[in-house]
C-alpha cells in the first residue's frame, strides 16, 4: 500500500484482498449506463475481466522483461494497489450524490488524479525493484496505463 | 513380496507425479520463447519510437528491422487507451463495456490481422522479412497514430485532422514502404507490398477517426434492439367517465399544454 520496500510482504502474498477489492469497484462501476436493466451483468464482468487481464498481462510483461519477482506476487501487488482508486470510487459517488456539475467534475478529477498517482507510485515500488535498473521505465509504462484506464472508468462513470 | 509391490507402485507414483508437474511447468516456462523479444533497453525504445517517423534513403541496402515486441505492444495498448479517452472527451454515452471490448479488438485485430496479410503477401512476393520483424515494423508505424489521435481527440477540427493524418500518417506509413522496399526486389512486387500497406495504414487512422464513434454507436444500436422508448403511448382502457368531465378535464389540459 504504502511505497515502502519490503520483501517479508511479498512473500506472503495472497489473493483475496485482491479479489474483494476487485468485487467492490466493480460493483461501485455497475449501472453507470443508459439501460440499466440490461447492462448489471456484462458490465461487472467487463471490469472484473479487465482488471485481471490487464493485472495478468503487466505480470508477463515484467516477467519477460527479466524480472525476479512471481506471477501471484505480482497479481497481489496490483490488486491491492487498485486500492485507492476504489476509495476514489466511493468518494465520487458520494460527490455525484451531491449533484453533477463543473464543481463536483473538478473535485473528482482531483481525488481520482491523486489517488492514480498515489496507486501508481506505491505498485512501482514494489514492482520495479525486481527489475534491473536500468528498466524500470519499460515496467512502469504498462502499469501507468492500465491503473489510467481504470482511472477513466472511474472519472466517466455517470450515475443513473 | 508385498514390500516389493509397494515399492513399485510408489515408484509409479511418483514418476506419474514428477511427469505431470514438468508438462505443467514446461507449459509456464514456455513464456521464454518470447523473452528475447522483450530483450530491451528504454534509451533503444525511444530511438525506434522515433525513427518510425523517419523515412530511410537507403532503399538499395536491405534496412535492418528490430524483431522486439514490447514497443508495439505497448504502443497497441497505448492506441487502446487514447481511444477510450477519444469516447469520454467526445462525451458519448455509451456502456463501457462494449466500448472496451471493441477498442481492444480494434487495436489488436489490426496489428495482428495486417500484419499476418502482409507478412503473407510479402512471403508472395518475395520480400525478407519475418513474421517478428513484421509485427515489430507495424507496431512502430502505430506511433503515428497514437499521436495523430491524441492530438485530434483534444482539439476538434476537421482540417487539423487532416494535415495530422496526411503528416504524421504519411511519415510513418513512408517509413514502413521505404524499409519494405529496401528488403524486396523487382517493381512489381515492391508496387503491390507497399501499395497494400500504405493503404491499409492511412485508411486505418481514418476509420479510427470518424467511423469509430458510429461504428461504436451501430454496435449499441443492434445491441439493444427494439427497444421501447421511455415515452410510452399505449392504449389504455379508460374508465366509463361523463361527457362532461371528460370535457373539463380535457379543456383544463389543453389550457396547461
Amino acid at each position: 500500500m504504502y511505497p515502502k520496500k519490503s520483501s517479508t510482504l511479498l512473500r506472503d502474498w495472497d489473493l483475496w484482498g485482491p479479489l474483494v477489492l476487485c468485487v467492490s469497484l466493480a460493483l461501485m462501476l455497475q449501472g453507470g449506463s443508459a439501460d440499466s436493466k440490461e447492462d448489471g451483468g456484462p458490465q461487472f464482468a467487463e471490469v472484473f475481466v479487465i482488471i485481471w487481464f490487464g493485472a495478468v498481462v503487466i505480470t508477463l510483461n515484467s516477467k519477460l522483461l527479466g524480472g525476479t519477482i512471481s506471477f501471484f506476487q505480482s497479481l497481489c501487488v496490483l490488486g491491492y494497489c487498485v486500492l485507492p482508486l476504489t476509495v476514489a470510487m466511493l468518494v465520487c459517488r458520494l460527490v455525484l450524490l451531491a449533484g453533477s456539475g463543473t464543481v463536483s467534475f473538478i473535485i473528482r478529477l482531483i481525488v481520482v488524479i491523486a489517488m492514480f498517482a498515489w496507486s501508481t507510485l506505491a505498485s512501482t515500488a514494489f514492482l520495479a525493484d525486481s527489475q534491473p535498473p536500468h528498466r524500470k521505465a519499460l515496467v512502469v509504462y504498462p502499469i501507468f496505463l492500465f491503473y489510467f484506464v481504470i482511472s477513466w472508468m472511474i472519472l466517466t462513470f455517470t450515475p443513473q | 513380496d508385498r514390500d516389493k509391490a509397494q515399492a513399485v507402485c510408489q515408484d509409479l507414483i511418483l514418476h506419474d507425479g514428477c511427469r505431470q508437474a514438468s508438462k505443467a511447468f514446461s507449459l509456464y516456462a514456455n513464456i521464454d520463447i518470447l523473452r528475447p523479444y522483450f530483450d530491451v533497453e528504454p534509451v533503444q525504445v525511444r530511438t525506434r519510437l522515433l525513427e518510425s517517423m523517419v523515412p530511410v534513403k537507403m532503399i538499395n541496402f536491405p534496412q535492418k528491422i528490430a524483431g522486439e515486441l514490447y514497443g508495439p505492444l505497448m504502443l497497441v495498448f497505448t492506441l487502446v487507451a487514447i481511444l477510450l479517452h477519444g469516447m469520454k472527451t467526445s462525451d458519448t454515452i455509451i456502456r463501457e463495456g462494449t466500448l472496451m471490448g471493441t477498442a481492444i479488438g480494434t487495436c489488436f485485430g489490426y496489428w495482428l490481422g495486417v500484419s499476418s496479410f502482409i507478412y503473407f503477401l510479402a512471403y508472395l512476393c518475395n520480400a525478407q522479412i519475418t513474421m517478428v520483424q513484421m509485427l515489430s515494423l507495424l507496431g512502430y508505424g502505430l506511433f503515428g497514430h497514437c499521436i495523430t489521435l491524441l492530438v485530434t481527440y483534444n482539439i476538434h477540427f476537421h482540417s487539423l485532422f487532416y494535415i495530422f493524418w496526411l503528416v504524421v500518417g504519411g511519415l510513418s506509413t513512408l517509413r514502413m514502404v521505404a524499409v519494405l522496399v529496401s528488403r524486396t526486389v523487382g517493381h512489381t512486387q515492391r508496387l503491390i507490398l507497399c501499395g497494400t500497406l500504405a493503404a491499409l495504414h492511412m485508411l486505418f487512422l481514418l476509420y479510427l477517426h470518424f467511423a469509430y464513434h458510429k461504428v461504436v454507436e451501430g454496435i449499441l444500436d443492434t445491441l439493444e434492439g427494439p427497444n421501447m422508448p421511455p415515452f410510452q403511448r399505449v392504449a389504455r382502457d379508460i374508465p366509463v367517465v361523463s361527457n362532461a368531465v371528460l370535457n373539463t378535464t380535457a379543456k383544463a389540459n389543453a389550457l396547461t399544454l
